[in-house]
C-alpha cells in the first residue's frame, strides 16, 4: 500500500509520504517552497493542501478495496480552515460508507494539532466492484 | 478595465507564486470577460500512470486558482482573499498528455463574500472536465465609514 502513492507522480511532485499503521493512513506532504501560493504570509497554495486530502482519500479507498485500478473521484468538497503555514501537513481519511459502486470519504489535515485541522474534505469515489 | 491589470498583474497572479509557477501555468487572456489559465502537460503532473491523465489534485488546484483569478478580474484590482470553500465535480475523463484549461465566472460579489463557478477543459468549454463551484472571503481594508472612528477607538 505505501507504494501506492510512489506510484502516481503527481504524488510524486508533491513528495507525498505514507504511513501505513494497521487499516489507517496517514500522508504526510513535507514543507517545500515550491507548494507556497502567497509569498506575503507565506502561506501554503490550497490546491496543494487539497491535493494531499484527494490522494490521502484515494490512499485509504484503495487499501480498503484493492483493486487494480486506482479509485476514481466523482466529486469533491474542501473547506479551508486555517491557513497552511510553512510546514508539513498530515492528513487521514476514513471512510463513512461504502456501497458496492460508491464510497464515502471524510479527510482532515492539519499541522502542528491535529484537533486544529487546516483544510477538511468530503469526497465519493466510484469503486471498481464488478 | 486598465490594460496593465489585464496585461501584467492577472498573468503575475496567475502564474507568479512559487506554486503555481511549479506547475507551469500561464495566464491565458480574458473570455468574455472571463480569466483563462493554461496548464501544459507534464508527466510529473500526471495522476493515473495506466493513463496519463493529470491528477485530479491539480484539477483541484487549478480550479480554485482560476476562481480567485475571477475574483480580482470582479473587483479590477488585487486584494487579499481567500478561498472558503470549494466543490469539485470530476465529470469526464482528461484526455491524456493534453493542456488543459480553465475558466471561471465571478457571479457575485459582496462586500465580504465572491461566489464563482469554474470549468476545466481541454478546447471547449462547454465540454469540461470538471466544474467547481467556489466561494472567496475578501479580507479588503474596512470602508472608510468604519475606519474614520477614531473617537471610538479612542474610547474603548
Amino acid at each position: 500500500m505505501s507504494d501506492l502513492l510512489e506510484r502516481i507522480p503527481y504524488a510524486r511532485f508533491l513528495n507525498l509520504q505514507t504511513l501505513v499503521s494497521g487499516d489507517e493512513i496517514t500522508v504526510i506532504l513535507p514543507f517545500a517552497d515550491r507548494l507556497i501560493g502567497n509569498p506575503m504570509l507565506p502561506a501554503l497554495h490550497g490546491g496543494s493542501t487539497a491535493a494531499l486530502l484527494e490522494m490521502t482519500a484515494m490512499a485509504q479507498v484503495a487499501l480498503a478495496f484493492p483493486s487494480p485500478r486506482l479509485p476514481r473521484p466523482i466529486n469533491v468538497t474542501l473547506a479551508y480552515l486555517r491557513t497552511g503555514r510553512p510546514v508539513d501537513v498530515f492528513a487521514r481519511a476514513s471512510i463513512s460508507r461504502a456501497g458496492r459502486r460508491v464510497a464515502h470519504v471524510q479527510a482532515e489535515a492539519w499541522q502542528e494539532a491535529r484537533n486544529q485541522p487546516i483544510a477538511s474534505l468530503t469526497a465519493h469515489f466510484l469503486l471498481d466492484n464488478p | 478595465m486598465h490594460d496593465s491589470f489585464v496585461d501584467t498583474i492577472l498573468p503575475q497572479l496567475a502564474a507568479g507564486s512559487a506554486h503555481t509557477g511549479a506547475l507551469g501555468f500561464v495566464f491565458d487572456g480574458l473570455h468574455d470577460g472571463d480569466p483563462r489559465i493554461r496548464v501544459p502537460w507534464r508527466a510529473d503532473l500526471v495522476g493515473d500512470p495506466d493513463t496519463g491523465v493529470l491528477a485530479g489534485g491539480l484539477v483541484t488546484t487549478l480550479l480554485d486558482h482560476i476562481g480567485g483569478l475571477a475574483v480580482w478580474t470582479a473587483m479590477a484590482e488585487f486584494q487579499p482573499i481567500a478561498t472558503l470553500d470549494l466543490r469539485v465535480d470530476y465529470m469526464r475523463a482528461a484526455h491524456p498528455r493534453v493542456d488543459l484549461l480553465a475558466q471561471a465566472k465571478c457571479f457575485r460579489l459582496t462586500p465580504t463574500i465572491a461566489f464563482v463557478r469554474a470549468w476545466a477543459f481541454e478546447e471547449d468549454p462547454s465540454d469540461p472536465v470538471a466544474a467547481a463551484q467556489s466561494a472567496y472571503v475578501l479580507n479588503r481594508a474596512r470602508p472608510v465609514r468604519e475606519e474614520a472612528a477614531p473617537g471610538r477607538e479612542a474610547n474603548a
